[in-house]
């Protein structure tokens, strides 16, 4: 037998335990350090926070607004798992026509930003909108249904999460042994039961793992849910930085937040629980062979049409619609050479920092479990689940406080970066490297190779497709990254999200739409890069 | 060096818009004095049958072609204001040796122009980081005395007020610019545009005669459920603020839950209720006036919304400013002021006048003629220094669960 199943609960460790090495030891401690900043910070801030703000906080509207909050997080994230779980199938084991194109544009809803993919949502579907005018003149509609409140809003974010899900999991498709599912076949399993019963547990981690940046994702989205009118706990911090000027409050609201970020962490963790995923046994896994769709490419083809359209062909067509109307009435747009160069150079600077720090941190959860890499785990998912604005402030804090000479300059935006978006490529790394056997690792050790040769010559190769998930969630978060970039870049620093946001505030329809379909079109080459460069079939592919 | 008139850059774009406009114009003008030629001739004699074909098609056209004769006669006014251009920048520069340092809570699409002019003109330097006044102002609370800003540029009273212990009072030449009303008690800051507090309504379903003359009408239980409101936007509380100052606590809250009642549909901000005011998803509601302009520089006359200024004035009708001030710990105080200055000199004015659609504060600046007049505006007579209670209205808003 080439391997035996990988997910198999055994009871007690066979992980190689050990303690981890020092290196490693004090770069955890330093990231856990910096990640823990925003949460310090949250505490001194709120320590100025008067009775009121804590009655405010004990109003049943408070309690109203987490359970709304709560209720969108488990919808969106339901939601998410059932569009990307299909489409990574589609993408990995069959043969769906134009695969390498598909993966590129399955994953460009990343970029979008929330606030614009609100906007445009509410400009096609609003009961008196775009779709509305047009059935109007064919069958003489007056009005749609609301899309505003929930329906909207979960709507717009599983269309705009789903992408968490489906790069880990399309990463973790294409690494699993398809011997597994042969060997359930054999045994007598159909192909659904298959599925249920042997695939989708192996594949469990990296759904979880993208489940829970999507979870915490709508957890502190704001331009989505208040522009498509869901009242949530966000809502509520936003109120008193916007309207109140009061930063103790805001404070101790978001804190909340992180209480709630670690409790939805802590509930991945336990479902991960102690299974293993890694082959048992020696043998390589082999080029899987796609299933023919036959007739069933067609029903396919326009599943995934009609969430491309969803996602980003019909949100740029309404902007192209603004941007051309926007000329004919004289509008003049604005300069976007500088953002544009501005926005790639950060968010590549950025996604490569990122992997870097994931693949030793990644080790260090997967191979030396240990006190510190537990804490790491528990608080490097907080910076992601906190408004931006809140962390962003955070490192103004500590910037102006301790840190003056590196106060509005790259080196402090990237490491808000680092707080905001480590989740992206620690979770990939992670994912990957539970699916290589640490024995692998043993096997070159005992064939002579440094601890640091492994690293670059076995584990790094094994989970490369996992990085460069990592790495392009990484970098189309980045580039739609807004109020870190405001408030700690380099003063006059634009990039394209800066000059879409400042456009579509003040209602510049047409200068909006420039931007956002330059962000939009220049994200998709890098992805394309870095997910699909190499070759026609092996396309993140990583096999150890 | 000082420049007469306007500045080099912007005037032939100006007129190579206005004189392309023009021509367009010159070109409906002339398709309907020949639409009505063939009308006449077609009504005169009598004719086959497929001319008379051609009269209904035309008479359908006319119709729009003549409501846009009227109205491009508006839009041709600030042909002259840009005539009117005189730079009064008295103190100048060295060029290349000085630096301000701006934080600005207005976007980079309304002032980045006039901030540059402004570098054009005087030789500084002048570096912008652009956010949200909100953002900017707990930045600023949070860098203290460290900051690097030497001017905060905010978008409403509220932010200015957020920060006042920072600034430093403004030289008296610099105040005599904006009136009373518009500027701090002390002279911490000074508002350098105004804008109203307005009723947008949709001008398909109304005209103005058919809504109420204040406030208090909207408690009409015939607009339930066509209310739009923005109870967390700064320019409302601001507005809640005034409520109280001028009517007391009980009587604004008393007109809160009056429109409570009438189920009024909640937006984030201003620019998504004109939206829908105009798309007809909500018939009224309560913003600032100069975004229906903005959304008509993009979309045209065609756009179904319009402002209305209560005729029974009131807090419903309060002009409220952007505004900037220096802050103390400013390293280049100087040209922030000089900077300040030139926002409120009759260019820098005009610029907003004209390209925002705002009131100006500096006398003797005439308003785009687009807006109505502050003459004909009933403001309330509320001092900044009573806009300033936020926390209370904050409080009413939640006892009254209208806010989070």
């Amino acid at each position: 037998m080439a391997s035996v199943p990988a997910v198999e609960r055994l009871p007690g460790s066979f992980a190689t335990r050990r303690s981890p090495p020092m290196g490693l030891t004090l770069l955890a401690l330093a990231v856990t350090a910096l990640l823990l900043l925003p949460v310090i910070y949250l505490g001194i801030r709120s320590f100025d926070a008067g009775t009121e703000t804590w009655q405010l906080l004990a109003r049943p509207r408070i309690a109203a607004v987490i359970g709304r909050s709560l209720l969108l997080v488990v919808s969106v994230t339901v939601v998410a798992i059932a569009l990307a779980v299909p489409i990574a199938w589609l993408l990995t084991r069959t043969d769906l026509p134009g695969r390498r194109v598909w993966t590129v544009v399955m994953v460009l809803p990343l970029v979008v930003p929330s606030f614009v993919y609100a906007l445009v949502a509410g400009t096609a579907l609003g009961p008196r909108g775009l779709l509305q005018k047009a059935l109007e003149a064919l069958f003489g509609v007056t009005e749609l249904p609301s899309i505003y409140g929930f329906p909207g809003a979960l709507l717009a974010l599983a269309l705009l999460t789903y992408p968490y899900v489906l790069l880990p999991t399309t990463a973790a498709f294409r690494r699993l042994d398809p011997a597994l599912e042969e060997v359930s076949r054999c045994l007598g399993r159909g192909p659904l039961r298959t599925f249920a019963t042997v695939t989708l547990p192996a594949l469990r981690p990296a759904i979880a793992a993208g489940a829970l940046l999507a979870a915490l994702y709508t957890l502190s989205d704001f331009g989505a849910v208040s522009l498509l009118r869901y009242e949530t706990f966000t809502a509520a911090i936003f109120v008193q930085y916007q309207s109140a000027f009061d930063r103790a409050a805001a404070a101790a609201l978001s804190l909340v937040l992180v209480v709630a970020a670690i409790a939805i962490v802590a509930l991945e963790a336990r479902s991960r629980g102690r299974s293993r995923y890694h082959p048992l046994g020696p043998g390589t896994t082999r080029e899987y062979r796609p299933t023919p769709l036959r007739r069933w490419r067609w029903p396919a083809l326009a599943g995934m049409g009609l969430v491309a359209f969803a996602t980003t062909v019909g949100p740029g067509a309404v902007l192209l619609y603004w941007l051309v109307r926007g000329l004919a009435a004289g509008e003049e747009l604005l300069e976007l050479v500088q953002p544009l160069v501005n926005s790639v150079s950060l968010s590549a600077l950025a996604a490569a920092m990122l992997v870097v720090v994931a693949i030793p941190l990644g080790v260090l959860l997967v191979r030396c479990p240990s006190r510190i890499a537990a804490l790491l785990e528990r608080v490097a998912y907080v910076g992601f689940a906190l408004p931006g604005i809140t962390v962003a402030i955070a490192f103004i804090f500590f910037g102006i406080n301790v840190a003056r000479p590196i106060y509005q300059t790259l080196v402090l935006l990237l490491a808000a970066y680092v707080v905001l978006f480590l989740p992206t490529t620690l979770g990939a790394a992670r994912a990957g490297l539970l699916q290589v056997h640490p024995r692998t690792e043993e096997a070159a050790r005992t064939l002579g190779k440094s601890p640091r040769q492994v690293l670059w010559r076995v584990t790094i190769p094994a989970v490369r497709g996992s990085l460069a998930a990592g790495a392009a969630m990484a970098f189309l978060l980045v580039m739609k990254e807004l109020p870190a970039a405001l408030l700690l870049g380099p003063i006059g620093f634009r990039t394209l999200a800066t000059v879409t946001w400042a456009a579509a505030d003040e209602a510049f329809f047409a200068q909006a739409a420039s931007s956002s379909l330059l962000l939009i079109v220049v994200a998709a080459l890098p992805i394309a890069f870095i997910l699909v460069r190499r070759g026609p079939t092996g396309i993140l592919r990583a096999s150890g | 060096m000082l420049h007469d008139g306007p500045t080099p850059q912007n005037q032939p774009a100006d007129t190579g818009r206005l004189s392309r406009r023009r021509l367009l114009r010159i070109g409906a003008v002339g398709a309907a004095v020949s639409v009505a030629a063939a009308a006449l001739a077609a009504c005169g004699e009598s004719q086959v049958v497929t001319v008379e074909k051609v009269v209904t098609q035309t008479v359908v056209k006319e119709v729009p072609v003549q409501k846009i004769v009227p109205q491009t006669v508006v839009k041709e006014i600030p042909v002259e204001r840009v005539v009117e251009k005189v730079v009064t920048v008295e103190k100048l520069m060295a060029p290349g040796q000085q630096t301000v340092t701006v934080y600005s809570g207005r976007s980079e699409s309304l002032v980045a122009p006039v901030l540059a002019q402004f570098g054009e003109i005087s030789g500084v330097d002048v570096r912008i980081k652009y956010a949200g006044t909100p953002a900017l102002a707990a930045t600023l609370l949070e860098e203290g005395a460290n900051s690097p800003a030497d001017l905060f540029y905010a978008q409403d009273p509220g932010g200015l007020g957020a920060v006042e212990p920072l600034f430093a009072p403004l030289p008296q030449d610099i105040l005599e610019r904006s009136p009373a009303w518009g500027r701090h008690a002390d002279g911490l800051w000074t508002g350098v545009t105004g804008r109203a507090r307005t009723v947008v309504y949709n001008n398909r379903k109304f005209t103005e005669a058919d809504l109420p003359d204040d406030m208090f009408g909207f408690h009409d239980p015939a607009w339930k459920g066509r209310i739009g409101w923005a109870p967390t936007n700064g320019s409302f509380q601001a507005m809640v603020t005034g409520m109280r100052a001028v009517w007391g606590e009980d009587r604004t809250a008393e007109w809160l839950e009056g429109i409570k009642a009438n189920e009024p549909i909640e937006f984030p901000k201003n620019t998504p209720q004109v939206a829908a005011a105009a798309a007809g998803e909500i018939d009224v509601g309560f913003v600032n006036h100069y975004y229906l302009h903005r959304f008509m520089s993009e979309q045209g006359e065609s756009f179904n919304a319009r402002n209305y200024h209560l005729r029974g004035g009131g807090p419903g009708a309060l002009i409220m400013v952007s505004g900037a001030g220096v802050l103390a710990s400013a390293a280049n105080p100087e040209p922030a002021q000089a900077l300040i200055r030139f926002l409120l000199s009759d260019v820098g004015q005009s610029y907003f006048v004209s390209n925002t659609f705002e009131y100006p504060m500096a006398p003797g600046v005439k308003t785009h003629p687009g807006v109505t007049p502050l003459d004909n505006i009933k403001r309330p007579d509320i001092a900044p220094s009573q806009l300033t209670d936020l926390k209370g209205t904050q409080a009413l808003l939640r006892q009254l669960e209208v806010l989070p």
